[in-house]
């Protein structure tokens, strides 16, 4: 044993220093597989699947809502006069030309859709996620002479064009997000999964 | 007994303990009205401890169940709607309380030297009270829950980057379900409650180390010890003379409190939302989404600050720095004086400018944007159309960082009074 003053302090604290790396590195790996117990779990993640919609019975202006992955997925069939309304609030939207990356690549054109008269997109504010109602109508007496129908998000106000594309001046910064889809035939369309357009 | 307590003494350091938190601490003798904040945020939250074990026992934390036992426990358990009013009341209770006791730090500089560490831990419990309010908000899974839990962990979402996959980490799940339920009730009845508690008790370890403050922001401990006493000039034991005050002061909040569980257990729609009465319902949104009303002023904020760059979240920036800032103040405040009774015209009005702006935030939070109508053409075509409560809110969160960033410069530019030796 060492005398009394004969210390070796730099050991001592060669020694303190290394268990407390060691220590620390140890609380740290075992505190990930708490933190992996957060992650959706095998039966969340399969209830996300794809789900398929049966569009024959739609009539035109018509909106119907299903789930996917707990989320709201609007389809709804456009007339000729909501699809002309567009490009009139062209220089009104945030992001006319759809350069946000909020939705499939076949669907980044002017209609935000795979085929212009049905349009598919989540339901979900891109504020902070609220689920605007569907407003066709042209002009109502609370959303002013200039609303050629559209979104209205009731949480913060926020408004997006029958294309889900945002307005400007609203707190929700993007268009609605258009989930990837496809046509399995002519009126059955497949939510969740996108290979090839029709 | 004098000679069980010795026994345990000889143990365990129980006298000393009592004597050292309590029993002979010295306190300043001229705590007004605003000092019994204290004391009831600590009353409140045993409260809400032993009302909230016994809402546990009949509450289910599942997604199908969670409303229906609560429906339950409101009907059929005998008292059972007596202790969820308790419980539900003691939450809007708990933040009235602690906002009380946070202005009187204001008004009376309590958060100055030496008691920054004191301000900053009292700051954490009351992040940590937002925190185990948010998760409980979720629990009785009506559709305000759902849809305040909804807005809230999408806060989280705008998190550049990384976002997306915060929010389902959060969730446990691609929407809030039954996972996030869940884990929410593990937060709300274990974790977060033992935060708070030793959280509290750090506070009060650190409050009876550094001496209370008082109205008149003078350091008792600075003052000669009476010879008679023993004791600082202005100083008296805590116990009794506080001990029969504060209980003065929990006889009047119970005869309010009761008042409300008993009466308007709802308070319009404010302490229990009117949309929470109708089950969770993730495929239809309410048509207008408000927290609670003591959320509200941040809420306002995080509203008011509109999208840059195609991103929301300097809104959730500002509103975190909202709260934030007030860990900051013990530096902010350059102040010759702490208490506002010497303070000069300057500090006064900013103090009242904040607490406009706090409770019109509050006020705007609770209401949609569109309150007060739009603008029309006027003045700039930039406003035209955009809603007047938006730009309201915008100038009242300027004002309301203005406070605490111009702080430094008008506290010491303030004509301050002479601080007398003795309290009045």
């Amino acid at each position: 044993m060492a005398a009394e003053g004969s210390v070796n302090q730099g050991k001592r604290r060669f020694l303190l220093g290394a268990s407390i790396v060691w220590g620390g590195i140890g609380t740290v790996a075992a505190a990930v597989p708490f933190a992996w117990s957060f992650w959706p779990s095998e039966r969340a993640k399969a209830a996300g699947a794809p789900v398929e919609v049966d569009i024959s019975k739609l009539e035109p202006g018509q909106q119907i809502t299903v789930e996917w992955r707990g989320k709201v997925v609007w389809v709804i069939k456009r007339t000729p006069e909501m699809l002309a309304s567009l490009p009139k609030l062209d220089n009104r939207v945030v992001d006319p030309k759809s350069e946000v990356d909020h939705q499939p690549k076949n669907c980044k054109n002017e209609d935000r859709s795979i085929k212009p008269e049905i349009f598919v997109a989540v339901g979900i504010c891109t504020h902070l996620g609220c689920s605007p109602t569907y407003r066709p109508q042209v002009a109502p007496p609370d959303l002013g002479p200039e609303w050629l129908g559209g979104f209205f998000c009731p949480c913060h106000q926020s408004k997006f064009d029958l294309a889900g594309r945002v307005f400007k001046g609203v707190p929700a910064p993007t268009n609605l997000i258009v989930p990837p889809y496809k046509y399995l035939s002519d009126t059955r369309l497949r939510i969740g999964e996108e290979t090839g357009a029709t | 007994m004098q000679k069980f307590i010795a026994w345990i003494d000889d143990r365990f350091p129980l006298t000393k303990l009592w004597e050292e938190q309590w029993g002979k601490y010295v306190a300043p003798k001229n705590f007004n009205f605003w000092y019994y904040f204290g004391s009831l945020a600590a009353f409140v939250l045993v409260m809400q401890i032993v009302t909230g074990i016994f809402l546990a026992m009949t509450y289910k934390a599942d997604a199908t169940k969670a409303f229906e036992s609560i429906e339950y426990m409101m009907r059929d358990v005998s008292g059972g709607w007596f202790i969820r009013y308790m419980h539900s009341t003691g939450a809007s209770a708990f933040f009235i309380v602690v906002y009380l006791h946070m202005f009187r730090g204001l008004m009376y500089g309590s958060y100055r030297k030496p008691r920054e560490l004191l301000w900053i831990i009292g700051c954490l419990i009351y992040l940590a009270l937002m925190a185990e309010a948010f998760f409980g908000y979720l629990l009785p899974w009506g559709q305000m829950s759902y849809w305040g839990a909804q807005v809230i962990v999408n806060l989280f979402s705008t998190v550049p980057y990384v976002g997306e996959a915060l929010g389902t980490w959060i969730r446990g799940d691609y929407t809030i379900s039954d996972v996030t339920l869940n884990r929410f009730f593990a937060f709300h009845v274990a974790a977060v409650p033992l935060v708070i508690l030793i959280l509290v008790a750090v506070h009060l370890m650190a409050l009876h180390e550094v001496g209370s403050n008082n109205p008149d922001g003078i350091e008792i401990k600075k003052q000669p010890k009476d010879p008679k006493t023993g004791i600082y000039l202005d100083g008296i034991y805590s116990h009794p003379y506080y001990t029969i005050k504060d209980l003065v002061g929990v006889v009047f909040f119970l005869a309010i409190f009761f008042v409300v569980v008993f009466f308007l257990p709802d308070v319009g729609g404010y302490f229990l939302e009117s949309n929470n009465f109708i089950p969770a319902d993730p495929l239809k949104t309410p048509e207008h989404i408000a927290p609670v009303w003591y959320f509200t002023p941040y809420y306002a904020i995080l509203r008011a600050i509109p999208s840059f760059f195609a991103s929301q979240f300097w809104g959730v920036l500002a509103m975190g720095a909202s709260v934030l800032i007030f860990c900051f103040l013990p530096w902010l405040d350059r102040g010759a004086v702490k208490s506002i009774r010497y303070r000069g015209r300057l500090y006064k009005t900013w103090l009242a400018i904040f607490v406009f702006c706090f409770l019109l935030l509050g006020y705007l939070g609770t209401v949609p944007v569109t309150v007060w109508g739009q603008f029309h053409g006027g003045m700039a075509d930039v406003l035209d159309t955009q809603d007047r409560a938006t730009w309201v809110a915008r100038i009242l969160t300027l004002f309301y960082f203005l406070f605490f960033i111009l702080m430094p410069w008008y506290t010491a530019r303030d004509k301050t009074k002479p601080v007398p030796d003795r309290v009045r």
